[in-house]
């Protein structure tokens, strides 16, 4: 269902799949087995997790049960947590969207007629990626810091009130979410419309469609698969994120979101039936929203 | 970007003159054209003919705004346009890739550009030009469900619906099978004289051009080495590229030995052709004249002498194909390569085989003479093998050493 949706070209259908063949079996063997022994087993001990109940004998330690209450109580304490995951998800992903269609669109449409500036600007997008996703958004709180360069002129001009910092805020932890998931926004948009024919485009220019309404109705829909797998990239990745929002990066207790819930449940806490009920309660949160989505969306286009 | 820029509304009442003033187009590396002047008058059917890279697909792109002009001016009914985008002029193309929006259907392609324009009965419309191509009934298919065919006559209903002044076509039939490409010109004949509008169809394939148009210029190497209508370019050929592009020719080399008021004569290997002055484009020194292979007659012996007719021989029938209608004869003489002659199968008697000793003729009248500096006359040693006068000496030069080997 959903997961179609990241290949962002449409495949034909190839009608000899659907010959029974028990080469093809043996072939998919170690993929079966690897997803059987990393995701679906842990899988279902998560679900067996999320049930159990505190033993009633050893202090901290868990027996299986079947304690569906524990939903209930993760969705009442961490209401407000999961709402917030959701809508600095959306916000992240707006920005990344906004920032990363004219990106795909530059380095597919514009610089085409010169592929090593093109392959040059891929190399740019993919660069920060060289470095650890922890560093760089270290390097951003450090950036962000009271005594960085950032709130300095910013507290000169007045713009900053003082005694207020950047990191800790919603928008540091929209900025880094959105600054990390950039280059999966950008990627698909990116290779949707470098496969963009642009005979086309000169066929909506010479239909009397300025370039402003021949990129509504032409450029835009075309690159709709690509957009598609691009937001679900950034947000079911940005809704669990645990980094971003952690009180060590660029985070404070005011804007905890569901993944960092789930983290100290896990580790600190060591309440594993919360963890894996939220856990589980995300995931399912995630499935349906994309489900919505991408039937929104029109799937038939896509699919 | 405001939409008033747009022409709104209405249709053309007619098609509309074009006129390319000065227009030359530079690419980095190389001149696509140069120099280009081109009046084309309003409701007619006019054919830019040429082989690939000589610049008639670039023309096509200045006159629809897809590209700009290095130098020049281009008019449509008058109005200068030069500087106007693609989709402020009164001008639709028929693309070569049709370049049908994939995601929309048959119908929403058509109305595309009356939507644009802002025309309220949009969809009758174009499912009135829908039917004009016998397509209305996929209307609401997608274009990757039509074939190749279907998709050609959609993309020509898309350009059409819109009464543009002037309807560009970039080899069009291109894609089309013999006999859907028969019905398609026709149609598109029928079309353009139902509608009235201007229509430029940019093509390489001659027999298309000669049929279709009123006018046909033929270009080459960025340049228009001849207009005209297509019988009188066929007939009196200017260049040896015309003569040799549209339909077949033979032509042959030699120097200007008489010059007179009515006929001249050239020495071509020891035997004279004599061409009338006015249909000869130059009258002393190297030329090349040419005569069509239809024209020329087969004789069992040496003809009589006459001041009318050309006579060229003995040679010996190389090769014989028969096609029904006519045959095709390879004649090769000793002094003058390998002449083509195209005979009429009226009568099964005079059917001639190969090896057979064989003399040829034509009517003074049908003798062309070129315009083609001849290949001596330059100095240096190498010579542009692209030059179009190469064309008729490079083949003679080949025929005569397989001939010298024989």
């Amino acid at each position: 269902m959903a997961f179609t949706a990241f290949s962002a070209q449409t495949s034909a259908a190839e009608p000899a799949a659907k010959r029974r063949s028990p080469i093809a079996l043996f072939l998919l063997l170690p993929g079966i087995l690897y997803l059987i022994l990393f995701f679906v087993t842990p899988l279902i001990s998560l679900v067996i997790t999320s049930f159990q109940e505190p033993d009633p004998v050893r202090f901290g330690s868990f027996v299986n049960a079947f304690r569906w209450e524990n939903y209930v109580i993760v969705l009442e304490t961490y209401g407000e947590q999961s709402l917030r995951s959701a809508g600095f998800a959306a916000l992240a992903t707006l920005f990344a969207l906004l920032i990363g269609f004219p990106l795909g669109y530059f380095i597919g449409i514009t610089l085409r007629p010169y592929p090593l500036l093109q392959g040059l600007a891929l190399v740019l997008v993919i660069a920060p990626f060289f470095i650890s996703f922890l560093l760089r958004t270290l390097a951003w709180k450090q950036i962000f810091s009271d005594e960085g360069p950032i709130a300095g002129v910013l507290g000169a001009l007045a713009i900053l009130p003082p005694g207020q910092a950047i990191t800790g805020t919603a928008f540091s932890v929209i900025f880094g979410l959105t600054y990390n998931f950039v280059p999966f926004m950008t990627l698909p948009i990116y290779a949707t419309l470098a496969s963009l024919d642009l005979r086309l485009l000169e066929a909506g220019n010479d239909l009397y469609g300025s370039p402003a309404v021949t990129f509504r109705t032409v450029t835009l829909p075309l690159s709709a698969a690509g957009v598609m797998s691009g937001t679900l990239l950034t947000f079911i990745p940005a809704a669990g994120d645990y980094i971003n929002a952690s009180r060590e990066f660029l985070g404070s207790t005011d804007t905890t979101m569901i993944g960092n819930v789930i983290e100290t449940n896990f580790l600190v806490l060591q309440n594993f039936p919360a963890a894996a009920a939220l856990s589980l309660v995300l995931m399912a949160a995630i499935l349906i929203l994309v489900s919505l989505y991408v039937r929104r969306s029109g799937t038939e286009e896509l699919l | 970007m405001t939409n008033n820029e747009v022409p709104q509304g209405g249709f053309a009442e007619a098609g509309a003159d074009l006129e390319l003033v000065g227009i030359s187009k530079r690419f980095p590396g190389f001149t696509a054209i140069e120099e280009l002047d081109l009046t084309i008058p309003a409701g007619s059917f006019f054919a830019l003919l040429g082989p690939s890279g000589c610049g008639k697909t670039t023309t096509l792109r200045l006159i629809a705004g897809l590209e700009e002009p290095t130098t020049g001016r281009i008019l449509i009914g008058g109005r200068d346009v030069t500087s106007t985008r693609a989709y402020q002029r009164p001008v639709n193309t028929v693309f070569q890739s049709y370049a049908l929006f994939p995601h929309m259907t048959i119908i929403e392609n058509v109305a595309f550009g009356l939507k644009r324009r802002g025309i309220k009965n949009a969809d009758p419309l174009a499912h009135e030009a829908l039917q004009l191509v016998e397509l209305d009934h996929v209307a609401n298919r997608k274009p990757a469900q039509l074939s190749g065919g279907q998709q050609q006559r959609v993309a020509l209903a898309r350009a059409v619906v819109n009464r543009p002044a002037l309807l560009l076509l970039d080899e069009p039939l291109g894609a089309l099978d013999l006999k859907l490409r028969r019905q398609m010109q026709i149609e598109l004949k029928d079309i353009q004289s139902e509608v009235g509008l201007t229509f430029l169809h940019v093509t390489h394939d001659q027999e298309e051009a000669m049929t279709m148009a009123d006018t046909v210029a033929v270009m080459n190497k960025g340049r228009i080495e001849q207009m005209g209508n297509p019988q009188e370019l066929y007939e009196l050929p200017h260049t040896a590229f015309v003569a040799t592009f549209l339909g077949q020719s033979n032509l042959f080399t030699g120097e200007v030995t008489s010059s007179g008021s009515s006929s001249i004569s050239v020495d071509v290997s020891g035997t004279t052709i004599d061409v009338r002055s006015d249909r000869a484009q130059r009258h002393r020194g190297r030329v090349t004249v040419g005569v069509r292979p239809e024209k020329v007659t087969l004789h069992d012996s040496a003809p009589k002498q006459s001041s009318d007719r050309n006579v060229v021989g003995p040679g010996r029938v190389t090769d014989v194909s028969f096609s029904g209608v006519s045959t095709q004869y390879e004649v090769t003489l000793p002094t003058h390569g390998v002449v083509t002659v195209f005979s009429q199968n009226t009568s099964i008697t005079a059917m001639h085989h190969d090896g057979d000793e064989v003399w040829l003729s034509w009517d003074v009248g049908h003798t062309f003479g070129l315009a083609d500096e001849s290949y001596t006359a330059a100095g240096s040693r190498f010579q542009d093998d692209t030059d179009t006068s190469m064309i008729a000496t490079q083949s003679r030069e080949k025929l005569e050493a397989e001939l010298g080997a024989d």
